[in-house]
């Protein structure tokens, strides 16, 4: 008996258990804090959609043995440099969101082949330098948001006419595009975003997919043993910097999914911290910096946004204060920290 | 009678998790004795020396039996302190110095001559300063003692290797209570006149009466210093020496074993082959510490071609240069084609396969199921068990075909696992190994490299591992080139056995050969090789 609870708890994991009973709590104590649960639950579902695709974007590194890819910023930076270019081009609806995404696609490409390039040299450090590059790439990005050369009124300061807004809205263009896509109504306090679910699905299913191919398959074995991959004929530098486009590609298109939902593009030093949060995410979802499984995203975005929607209504209702912000950080960068030194465990 | 001795080594027996590796071996040595230690590697040279200088390893492992009575007393070190403390010193193989410090602080480290100044009144004696010139005037006097040129002002990692070693003996000699001196290949790294002062070096302490073990792979340095020479091979004392009674032919032939061979090779009927399907011409592979300086030989359709040698000497670079492994440069040929170097995927795809040394390392995917390990290879250069969809676009992984090659492999081979989903690094060492050549022959070769195909496996997988290379040979007449570092084994299974020694193949022998010339090869006697054969 005792060793099967055992090994239930070694499948599901520690950290995981607490933190899920953790957030059973703040809702069963949510309706005596004056807080409704089922508003709690529709905004749990509506922030799972905007930030799940930007989880699953961090699975090729990981795969591939690049570790956790603190640099996300970059891809980043490529769905919003997509997104101003397709409110630049007055394209709304369908059309805006898909242009957007595939201009983005294209520039993630290219910074991704660019960074791939960078963490092939550095091996064994990427993430202490991708930290480094997501930082430098945002600072980079102010100045440039400054002086590109972007006209439309919507998107630059209403003074000077120069230069990009530090939040530019959605609305009019492409806002709820996907949220508001076969929208399904359960009493007046939940709304399923349908179509921002349905979309990661769609690429969880790529993703998927991809690591039942060759080279999907391949690039698990650089990530396991890249000794074993070489001897085998496969050039691990070659499938290293493919992951790295893949997960640059992916965060691109969640950022554009993220925007959409929450009506506005963030520039200037929004994406400075955007790593974090989806880091500390898929490791709550039991991923480790060298092995992921795609249900760990899905766990991972659940477990991590519920805590950001409970706590600050539950917590701050309960003690009367605001804490909120500070549960969060404790957990996001604790949950590194955690992931990481059990990490070196596995190294000694 | 017993007094006389120095050092008393009696019974010493000693297992690492069962398996046997010194038995009740007794070692006596007088002062100023020099004692000559050979054997095959692991023979247990090294751990006769680690117990006897107290290592950690020895004790974390369960420590050993026997007694060890020195200079009258009956000692156990627990540490290599307690060892040093009482008088014995140690060289070891790799150096033990710190690069960045120079010859005189190496020389003197933790043994600093000190003075009193002010702070030591108020803080004790770890404020004392370091009286420098007195230190290198001790320093100079224990390099005097060598009688070698050396610069005690110099960085050790400035050094060339030889000094490096000297460094290292004039440390232990600075001790002025050595009694019993280590030398654990002293002269491996260094050049002829290197060894030469090292020689004298050693000749010099045992006029003063220092006591000297002096482990080496050359012969002839044993013959030349030794006053007693002990051969070890498989953890019991072979046979003890004088040199003026023996040669270096008598010697070998204790080390390597005689009669098991005769017997084992017997049963190999000789067989004859003509088509060359392998050619490799001038080969040279920068693997560290396996060092490949120039190889050419023949491989011919359907043979088993053994390559043996000593460790270090440069066996196993052969194999990992041919697959593209390390840098290496030379000619390879295929059936008469040539092979592209520094390729693993030409290599591959020129029909080679191999099963490395290195199988953790480089070998296996531990943490990924026994299936992909075996179908991995062949699935990527042959695009085998893969489905081809939306006309070859998608090349989508068929789980169910790589299943059942596994299940294949998991009972051809006896392979005990749970089922083929299992991770390879719950497996034991030999069942891993068998994953191993089941992952070169999904690849259906034809000509397949071997590294040590037995190495850390029970005596039992041995024999299956190695019947399975025997019959994969003669149903499939596939080629197989087996490198290993148990010359046994390559005398019971192969049809031609090239012997390496530094870099360089020092000849190629039948399996039938006397052992004592398959000695005389790893020890570089090339020629001694010829009289000895014009004589059989």
């Amino acid at each position: 008996m005792l060793a099967k609870i055992q090994r239930i708890l070694g499948t599901i994991g520690l950290p995981r258990l607490l933190i899920a009973l953790f957030l059973l709590s703040l809702f069963v104590i949510a309706p005596f804090v004056n807080v409704r649960v089922d508003t709690s639950i529709n905004d749990l579902i509506i922030r799972f959609g905007m930030n799940a695709v930007l989880v699953l974007s961090l699975v090729p590194m990981i795969k591939s043995g690049c570790g956790l890819n603190f640099g996300l910023q970059l891809g980043v930076i490529a769905g919003l440099l997509g997104s101003v270019i397709s409110l630049e081009l007055k394209l709304r609806g369908f059309v805006g969101f898909f242009t957007a995404i595939s201009i983005s696609i294209v520039l993630a490409v290219i910074l991704g082949w660019l960074y791939g390039q960078l963490l092939n040299r550095i091996k064994g450090d990427e993430m202490v330098v991708a930290t480094y590059v997501g930082f430098s790439a945002v600072s980079f990005m102010c100045i440039m948001w400054l002086i590109l050369p972007f006209k439309s009124p919507d998107m630059i300061w209403a003074y000077g006419g120069q230069g990009l807004r530090t939040t530019i809205s959605t609305e009019g263009y492409w806002y709820h595009i996907l949220d508001d896509f076969l929208r399904i109504n359960l009493g007046s306090h939940i709304a399923v975003p349908t179509g921002t679910i349905l979309f990661f699905a769609l690429l969880a299913l790529i993703m998927w997919a991809f690591f039942r191919t060759k080279a999907g398959t391949a690039m698990e074995a650089v990530g396991s043993n890249p000794d074993y991959a070489r001897s085998c004929g496969i050039n691990v530098n070659r499938v290293r910097t493919q992951s790295v486009i893949l997960s640059t590609v992916f965060a691109a298109i969640g950022i554009i999914v993220y925007e959409q939902s929450f009506g506005f593009i963030q520039l200037y030093n929004a994406p400075l911290m955007m790593s974090f949060p989806a880091i500390a995410a898929i490791l709550l979802g039991g991923a480790s910096v060298t092995k992921v499984k795609m249900w760990h995203v899905v766990v991972g975005t659940i477990l991590f946004q519920g805590i950001l929607t409970m706590t600050p209504s539950v917590i701050n209702n309960l003690i009367e204060s605001d804490m909120s912000e500070t549960i969060r950080i404790i957990i996001s960068n604790g949950m590194i920290i955690y992931a990481l030194t059990r990490k070196m465990k596995v190294r000694t | 009678m017993s007094e006389t001795y120095l050092l008393r080594m009696e019974n010493i027996s000693k297992d690492f998790y069962g398996n046997k590796v010194l038995e009740n071996v007794n070692l006596n040595v007088k002062p100023g004795e020099i004692v000559g230690l050979v054997g095959e590697n692991g023979a247990g040279k090294s751990t006769l020396m680690n117990i006897l200088f107290g290592s950690e390893t020895i004790h974390e492992t369960g420590g050993f039996s026997g007694k060890i009575i020195f200079d009258g007393q009956e000692r156990m070190f627990t540490s290599s302190f307690d060892a040093l403390e009482a008088g014995i010193g140690m060289v070891h193989q790799e150096f033990v110095l710190i690069p960045g410090f120079t010859a005189t602080e190496n020389i003197m480290l933790n043994r600093e001559i000190t003075r009193k100044n002010l702070l030591t009144e108020v803080f004790g004696e770890r404020m004392n300063t370091l009286d420098w010139p007195k230190m290198r005037s001790r320093a100079l006097q224990a390099i005097e003692t060598l009688e070698v040129n050396l610069n005690p002002d110099m960085l050790v990692k400035d050094m060339p290797v030889g000094h490096r070693q000297f460094t290292e003996i004039a440390r232990e000699i600075d001790r002025e209570t050595t009694k019993l001196l280590i030398l654990d290949e002293p002269t491996a790294v260094l050049t002829e006149t290197e060894a030469k002062v090292v020689l004298n070096i050693i000749k010099k302490l045992s006029q003063k009466g220092i006591a000297i073990l002096f482990i080496t792979h050359r012969l002839q340095e044993i013959l030349d210093v030794c006053d007693t020479i002990v051969v070890l091979r498989d953890g019991k004392i072979q046979k003890i020496l004088k040199p003026m009674e023996t040669n270096a032919q008598e010697i070998a032939q204790y080390m390597v074993g005689r009669e098991l061979s005769e017997q084992k090779s017997s049963v190999w009927e000789e067989r004859e082959f003509h088509e060359v399907i392998l050619q490799v011409n001038d080969l040279w592979v920068d693997m560290p510490g396996e060092r490949v300086n120039g190889v050419s030989f023949e491989v011919y359709k359907g043979e088993i071609f053994g390559i043996g040698g000593l460790t270090g000497q440069g066996k196993l670079g052969i194999a990992n240069g041919v697959m593209g492994l390390y840098p290496s440069e030379g000619q390879v040929t295929i059936r008469g084609q040539a092979l592209k170097l520094n390729s693993p995927k030409d290599a591959l795809n020129a029909g080679l396969a191999f099963v490395s040394e290195d199988r953790r390392g480089i070998g296996l995917l531990l943490d990924q199921p026994l299936s992909w390990n075996i179908a991995f290879t062949t699935m990527q250069v042959k695009e085998q068990f893969i489905k081809k969809l939306l006309g070859g676009l998608i090349k989508w992984r068929d789980d169910e075909a790589i299943a059942k090659l596994a299940r294949d492999y998991i009972k051809k081979l006896s392979i005990k696992c749970v089922d083929e989903n299992q991770l390879v690094c719950e497996l034991s060492g030999g069942n891993q190994q068998k994953v191993c050549l089941a992952k070169a022959f999904a690849m259906n070769p034809e000509i397949l490299f071997v590294s040590e195909p037995t190495r850390g496996i029970d005596v039992g997988a041995k024999k299956l591992v190695l019947d399975t290379l025997r019959q994969y040979n003669e149903e499939y007449g596939v080629t197989i080139v087996m490198t290993s570092s148990e010359l046994e084994e390559l005398r019971s299974i192969c049809d031609r056995i090239a012997i390496v020694n530094e870099g360089r193949i020092a000849g190629i022998l039948p399996p039938t050969a006397p052992a004592a010339d398959f000695g005389l090869l790893m020890l570089g006697k090339t020629d001694v090789k010829e009289g000895v054969e014009s004589a059989s």
